[in-house]
């Protein structure tokens, strides 16, 4: 018999019943439960009558919603509020541990998961949002579910399921300065497709994948689902067990000699068989910014905006045509010459500690340029924010002229007050340049934290070795 | 959620590729705490010509003519026809609940993002896969006949054409059940609750650090 995958054996260890039909009952260890999908789960709790199956499964916290300034001030949005004010009924109720507004340790979703010790390896972790996927890279079966799933594992703590198959995206080699885990993450959506992870789990793998650290591999699990994958997964190794250790929710030292030997299993078997293998040579990945409206329109910062006249696929090339109408941009402009108006540096893709620094050190002793109307800075959560300013970054940062804001989703979706003004260009370290995303009419280009910052300061598109 | 079993509705043609659900549903609009009201500001930023906002009343609001949905033909359309990976993006429920309270009960297409072909099937909405060929022909149809209308039939997992041909689809059987009879799927779990409870035994014991609360 062929060896298993990781995914396989997460899998595995999860199966409570199996039907005919193939569909699956799997058990989901923990829940992350935010204010925008979870109201309707609730309140089909309590129109059934029914409790939480296990309440200490779940973590609540508001993040998409909340305001990044004046936070002394409250939620001024009184629809925004009365969501979150929701949230903490919902979680009172039914008893569940939920993380304030004004708790320190407050922040996106996927970034607090990690770094309190709910994600761990080994376990299966949902939660109402597709970026879910990012906790894969802690080897954990992770992925995003709708509202009716929601409500489905707070009652049940399971859910009805169809396994997937197997992906592998191997990416071996050393990547050459200035490459980071968001541009080996839009290559690949570059070169597979917005739907080329569709059906499947990928598992990345390779000595590039491997030389990342944990920040960097959950930027790139984050961006699995922009492959159209709900699950990336990342194989547990030293740098996954140095993460995990001493992290609040995470194993007792009583706990952790079990722990790491369950864990030092989740890898794929040497002989596992993966339904499809995707390559891609590190050497090969360029610092990546897209063009278009859909993550998988992406060139690298060196080329230029492709031309639908090129485009051999009819209906591909009325999407070229389109995508370029909204985002006012001519065929085979050279992207270095396009002018930004806004940076984003934030969201549960590019929030984190090594973000925070990656944009610091390209900021450091320069000035955001004056055509820039503004820059701002959103750390991941609350101990995110803190750590950077032990650090200092936030003085280099404000020094340099970018804003400096308290944690949430921001303006990756735009649900708070962070918005993009219609026709706005954006140079943004988030995950979906769809159209609006970022606001009504709103132009984002997705990129790394180092090529938003260093775009901060040139004013265009360009490269921390271009300043 | 109400059941589905046999549909005939006039088709409304959504020709483009990579619809995702920002596009169904923007974000402005999933602040509401509620599971339904989503149906006038679905497609909201295509439909409109102005920018909308939660809890106005869109009635008096200026529709955009270029829209396929506002062109009379395809007004009370309950079957949407589209192209490949329709649905991509955020995990928003608020999506099919957009479209059914518009009232599409049924989308054709090449294929659907994992996520959003899930929750159509918690909200009562049959998403069907057809071969690309299969539906550039439909699309061709619908242009053509005004009123074009096609019967689904979900027990014999088959789309009938106006000239009476018919055209299958597969359907995983879990689901098509479900849909079938509107089941509660939370109570159909919980049919099974002492194999969660012999599986959080076992479970508890290889890996206890997961129950530490």
């Amino acid at each position: 018999m062929a060896g298993q995958t990781l995914y396989d054996k997460l899998w595995e260890s999860h199966v409570v019943r199996e039907d005919e039909s193939g569909s699956t009952l799997i058990y989901i260890d923990r829940q992350l439960v935010h204010e925008v999908t979870s109201p309707q789960a609730f309140e089909g709790m309590r129109l059934s009558g029914r409790k939480a199956w296990r309440s200490g499964a779940s973590l609540g916290v508001p993040d998409h919603n909340v305001p990044t300034i004046d936070r002394d001030k409250g939620i001024v949005d009184p629809v925004a509020k009365k969501q979150v004010d929701t949230l903490e009924q919902n979680c009172k109720d039914f008893g569940i541990t939920e993380f304030l507004m004004g708790d320190p340790r407050q922040g996106i979703v996927h970034v607090i998961g990690p770094e309190q010790g709910i994600t761990v390896p080994g376990i299966t972790l949902v939660c109402g949002d597709s970026h879910t996927s990012t906790h894969g890279a802690f080897a954990a079966l992770a992925f995003g579910i709708g509202t009716s799933e929601v409500e489905h594992v707070l009652s049940t703590q399971c859910l009805v399921q169809k396994k997937s198959k197997n992906l592998q995206v191997r990416v071996d080699g050393a990547l050459k300065p200035g490459v980071e885990a968001k541009d080996v993450a839009l290559a690949i959506i570059g070169v597979i497709g917005t739907a080329g992870g569709t059906g499947y789990s990928i598992e990345f793998a390779g000595s590039a994948i491997e030389s990342l650290s944990m920040e960097g591999r959950m930027s790139l699990c984050n961006l699995a689902i922009e492959a159209g994958a709900r699950t990336g997964l990342v194989a547990v190794d030293d740098t996954t067990l140095e993460y995990v250790k001493n992290r609040p929710y995470g194993p007792t030292a009583e706990q952790w000699s079990q722990a790491e030997s369950v864990w030092k299993t989740l890898h794929s078997d040497d002989d596992a068989v993966f339904d499809k293998v995707i390559t891609l040579a590190a050497e090969g990945i360029e610092p990546q910014v897209t063009w278009g409206t859909s993550p998988e329109m992406v060139v690298p910062i060196s080329g230029r905006v492709p031309n639908p006249a090129d485009e051999a696929d009819a209906v591909k090339s009325s999407g070229m045509a389109r995508a370029l109408e909204y985002m006012g941009l001519a065929a085979n402009t050279p992207m270095t010459d396009i002018p930004v108006d806004v940076v984003f540096i934030g969201s549960c893709t590019n929030s984190r500690i090594e973000d925070m620094r990656a944009a610091a050190t390209v900021a450091k002793g320069r000035k955001v340029s004056d055509k820039i109307k503004y820059a701002m800075v959103v750390p991941g959560s609350g101990l995110v924010k803190a750590q950077a300013e032990e650090e200092g970054l936030d003085k280099i940062l404000i020094e340099a002229g970018f804003q400096w804001r308290d944690p949430g989703c921001s303006m990756c979706l735009a649900m708070n007050a962070d918005k993009l003004l219609s026709q706005e260009r954006c140079a943004s370290t988030s995950n979906r340049n769809f159209e609006g995303r970022q606001g009504n009419g709103g132009r984002t280009h997705l990129v790394s934290p180092s090529i938003a910052a260093a775009s901060a300061i040139a004013g265009v598109f360009a490269t921390p070795e271009s300043l | 959620m109400d059941a589905f079993t046999t549909l005939n509705g006039v088709v409304a043609p959504l020709d483009r590729s990579n619809v995702d659900t920002d596009a169904i549903i923007p974000k402005q609009f999933l602040k509401s705490i509620k599971r339904s009201g989503f149906g006038p500001n679905a497609f909201d930023e295509w439909r409109y010509l102005d920018t909308g906002e939660p809890d106005v009343d869109c009635s008096g609001r200026p529709l955009n003519p270029e829209f396929v949905l506002n062109q009379p033909r395809y007004q009370g359309a309950s079957v949407l026809l589209t192209r490949k990976n329709f649905g991509c993006g955020s995990s928003r429920e608020h999506a099919p609940w957009a479209l059914l309270d518009y009232g599409f009960r049924c989308v054709i297409s090449p294929s659907f993002a994992d996520i959003f072909y899930n929750n159509c099937f918690k909200n009562g909405i049959l998403p069907i896969i057809q071969p690309e060929a299969a539906v550039d022909r439909l699309f061709e149809q619908t242009f053509e006949a005004e009123g074009y209308a096609l019967k689904i039939d979900l027990l014999k997992q088959s789309i009938i054409l106006p000239d009476g041909e018919s055209l299958s689809f597969e359907i995983d059987a879990f689901r098509k059940d479900a849909l079938l009879k509107g089941l509660d799927e939370v109570g159909l779990t919980l049919q099974y609750a002492s194999d969660i409870k012999a599986f959080e035994d076992k479970h508890r014991t290889a890996m206890p650090w997961v129950f530490s609360e």
